[in-house]
């Protein structure tokens, strides 16, 4: 593979292709652990929930460039709408309970989510195409290469950008910091603790559907899409460190590369080999790469 | 709830399960059997989840490895079950005791994580190994011992066997052992503030619960004369904690109810709809938001009031 | 070398420094309280003491045996029991298991599966339960006893470890001044009967002036006087920085 420039050209650009999709979904995912400590199940299936809706809004508007952004950007508003019905009618009332009941809240939304999936789409598989101005190839330079595959390459960075100075940046970032630190000083400081939480649950839903919106275009949308895509993502933001935004990052860049790459050597037991590498990560670093230690030893 | 109403409803239900099979409804027993070993495999769970207090998303794993070592020890092995199975459940007690090391280090929704993600290993192995495990398909053919190939004897041996797992966990329980599994799940720096190495006996309950998980999943497999690999999926994991949780996980029989009310819902409701899941899933909101204690609380309630007359 | 060293402990947590280059000793048989007002660094001491967190730099030894490699329920095997300033019992075990728990495990017992525990240790546990007052609450779970019934409790828990050395966070904090001095007669009474080395911390000056044999004085993470009880009341920045007398 090295001795042909072009194909390690293609395979390096699958990766990070691969990587970018699955860094949108884990950034969501970590986003909503870092404030609400909650471990989220259903985020795969909000994804899957984001390629549906976009491949429904689709079918309206024909397909088109105008169609695409408003599938992918409906997908984003109608999962966060339904998140927040979910987070302040239900998930609300878990904040102060045991963390296993939380967790068990989340798995039975997958539950939930994955048949009205089914009830409402069928058990079909679908496919989306890319939108008109991203199909086709464009030549790199060394290679052509696919503009769609290019696209998600450029949006995860952007993505990660902005998610990053909203956190450092602005005010509610700080605010969401603070949350993150201590959630008793954020009332103390007369927030609204509420609405903070609120905003990260929407925020991290609808990252996912719109995670899933983009990545439909290069897999299939069917009701199996969510459970294999909600591994890798916890994949990431185990090895990358819980509630980091940088460990997610460079978590999806790892997996994005060792999928891609592990393949060509690997062949089918790649999907062991993510596994193993996650074991070891954790055998140097229990907290993740880009996690904090715990202070106490038991 | 205390022990004398949870024994005697151990004996009442071991009584019943005695007549079963003079019933003469085959449909019946090999509902018992599947009630049996779904319960004893919540049971397991029951010693990390409500002894201990870890939440293990990946317990199906030493289900799936009990399972596939004691069709590959009877099958390719051809040997008796005699050693098959306690091969097989050895085997995947040494299986926690490595992965039981890594886990135990992290805490709560890390090790749920951890637990989830090594199980997805033992998953993607099954998966691809195909060789030994058969892959997708599944190992297929278990040659079952002579004795065990009428339903009837396969339901007493299950009966015994479900019955003495039941019993030591039952000890376990309330053993001194049992107490500082509680302790620790109670208050795990107060426990270690008494000189009790948490990690350490945090791993021990990990590597006992495998071993009933292994137990369950021989069980499993002799029953389907096969294993899948959908029996290490994380979804799979995520069933038995949900058994767990419906019965209740502080007391000892909770479990039982939860996976049995479970199994049960889940065959009748299958022959009304395909979208048993969306039931389960309301089920399982029902419980974490009203009922987070779970059945066991009604039946507590309803003790406390008998008594009180 | 005294009973417990501390020596040039420091900890930080990130920027901040909790606790400053601090050294002091406690003698064999010594009452010793750690006073300081809020925030001086007294509970992250006795967390570095009893090794529930690490030191930065420096180290502990009791009895000449460096402390700082070992974990917490290695250090309770040497002799240092240690309650906390928030309460901290099993909350849905009966007072008579919490202090059960304690002595399985002192017995090392928490390795047989198969050793029932029902009524075990009745005599012993019922004696340390009517030692600190709860021998009428043995039956109930300890999250539904009262406030200062819980504290008393934990010292029973603690005592069950057959400490050397007894380590109090706080130990009337929350409680009012009938049960703040009963408390603290019963806690004198039982070291001294047990031969048990005391260390305190209190923000009561009543309660440390009436049982405390040595006193140190912990301000910003620093020590800043160590003596009897008459020596650090008179010392000047005692008087200035945590008394308030300008």
């Amino acid at each position: 593979m090295f001795a042909n420039p072009m194909i390690l050209f293609i395979q390096v650009m699958n990766s990070l292709s691969l990587a970018m999709n699955l860094f949108i979904i884990a950034a969501g995912l970590t986003l909503i652990f870092g404030v609400l400590r909650i471990v989220n199940f259903a985020h795969g299936a909000f994804y899957m929930v984001g390629a549906y809706v976009a491949l429904s809004i689709l079918r309206v508007t024909g397909d088109s460039n105008l169609g695409f952004l408003l599938g992918v950007l409906g997908a984003g508003a109608l999962m966060g709408a339904m998140a927040f019905v979910v987070e302040r009618g239900l998930l609300s009332r878990l904040y102060d309970k045991e963390h296993m009941l939380q967790l068990l809240f989340t798995f039975a939304l997958v539950l939930v989510i994955k048949d009205l999936v089914k009830m409402i789409w069928g058990s079909g598989q679908y496919s989306i195409g890319a939108p008109p101005f991203l199909r086709g190839a464009v030549n790199l330079g060394i290679s052509p290469y696919p503009k769609y595959a290019l696209f998600l390459c450029v949006m995860g960075p952007i993505i990660a950008v902005a998610i990053w100075f909203f956190m450092e940046r602005t005010r509610w970032g700080r605010i969401l910091r603070a949350a993150r630190e201590d959630r008793v000083m954020l009332n103390a400081l007369g927030t609204d603790v509420k609405l903070v939480y609120s905003g990260v649950f929407v925020t991290g839903a609808a990252l996912a559907a719109m995670g899933g919106a983009l990545a439909a275009p290069r897999s299939a949308v069917d009701p199996g899409m969510d459970s294999l895509v909600i591994i890798d993502a916890f994949i990431i933001v185990i090895i990358g460190g819980l509630g980091s935004l940088l460990g997610s990052f460079v978590g999806a860049l790892i997996l994005g590369f060792l999928t891609v790459m592990g393949s060509i050597y690997l062949k089918e037991w790649v999907i062991v080999a993510s596994y193993v590498m996650m074991v070891v990560i954790l055998l140097v670093r229990p907290w993740g790469l880009f996690g904090k230690a715990d202070e106490e030893r038991h | 709830m205390t022990s004398r109403p949870q024994l005697i409803f151990l004996a009442c239900l071991f009584l019943a399960l005695l007549a079963v099979p003079f019933l003469g409804s085959r449909y019946l027993t090999e509902l018992a059997v599947q009630v049996m070993i779904f319960s004893l495999l919540a049971l397991s769970l029951n010693i990390l989840v409500g002894h201990i207090g870890l939440v293990s998303f990946g317990h199906a794993a030493f289900f799936a490895i009990g399972g596939y070592a004691t069709a590959f020890f009877l099958t390719r092995w051809q040997l008796p079950l005699a050693a098959a199975m306690p091969m097989a459940v050895l085997l995947a007690a040494a299986f926690a005791l490595v992965i039981g090391v890594l886990c135990v280090r992290l805490k709560a929704i890390y090790f749920a994580m951890l637990t989830l993600a090594f199980s997805m290993l033992v998953w993607g192995i099954i998966i691809k190994w195909k060789p030994v495990t058969g892959g997708d398909d599944g190992f297929v053919g278990i040659t079952l011992p002579g004795m065990l190939a009428s339903p009837q004897s396969f339901y007493w041996f299950v009966l015994a066997v479900v019955g003495a797992s039941t019993a030591l966990m039952w000890l376990l329980s309330k053993s001194t052992m049992g107490q500082i599994f509680v302790a620790i799940r109670e208050n795990e720096t107060r426990a270690s503030f008494l000189g009790v190495n948490v990690r350490q006996m945090q791993l021990i309950g990990f590597v006992l619960a495998a071993l009933f998980a292994a137990i369950a999943g021989s069980l499993m497999a002799m029953y389907l004369r096969g294993m899948y690999p959908q029996s290490a999926f994380w979804t799979q994991s995520g069933h038995i904690v949900i058994s767990v949780l419906l019965g209740g996980v502080h007391s000892f029989v909770g479990p039982i109810l939860g996976a049995s009310l479970l199994y049960l819902l889940e065959v009748t409701i299958h022959q009304y709809t395909q979208y048993w899941p969306l039931v389960m899933g309301l089920i399982l909101l029902l419980v974490v938001l009203v009922l987070p204690e779970g059945l066991i609380e009604l039946f507590r309630k309803l003790y406390a009031r008998l008594g009180r007359k | 070398m005294a009973f417990l060293d501390v020596t040039n402990a420091t900890k930080k947590f990130g920027g901040f420094i909790a606790i400053n280059d601090v050294s002091f000793s406690v003698e064999k048989g010594a009452r010793h309280a750690i006073i300081g007002p809020n925030g001086a660094g007294k509970t992250t001491l006795f967390n570095l003491i009893s090794g529930l967190i690490l030191p930065t730099t420096g180290s502990i030894a009791l009895e000449g045996q460096r402390l700082s490699r070992m974990k917490p329920h290695e250090i309770v095997r040497i002799g240092m029991a240690r309650s906390f300033q928030k309460v901290n019992v099993f909350p849905r075990k009966t007072a008579f298991e919490n202090v059960q728990v304690a002595l399985i495990a002192n017995r090392k017992l928490q390795f047989n599966p198969f050793h029932a525990a029902a009524g075990l240790f009745g005599d012993e546990i019922m004696q340390l339960l009517e030692q600190v007052r709860l021998g009428g609450d043995s039956g109930r779970r300890a999250g539904e006893l009262a406030h200062g019934k819980q504290k008393q409790l934990e010292l029973a828990v603690a005592l069950a470890a057959e400490p050397k050395i007894l380590l109090l966070d706080e130990p009337t904090a929350g409680m009012s001044i009938a049960e703040t001095l009963s408390s603290i007669a019963l806690i004198r009474d039982i070291v001294q009967q047990r031969g048990i080395t005391l260390l305190f911390t209190e923000h009561d000056m009543n309660v440390v002036f009436e049982i405390a044999s040595t006193i140190s004085v912990l301000h910003h993470g620093e020590i800043i006087a160590t003596g009897l009880p008459h020596e650090v009341r008179a010392n000047d920045d005692v008087q200035r920085i945590y008394l308030g007398r300008e």
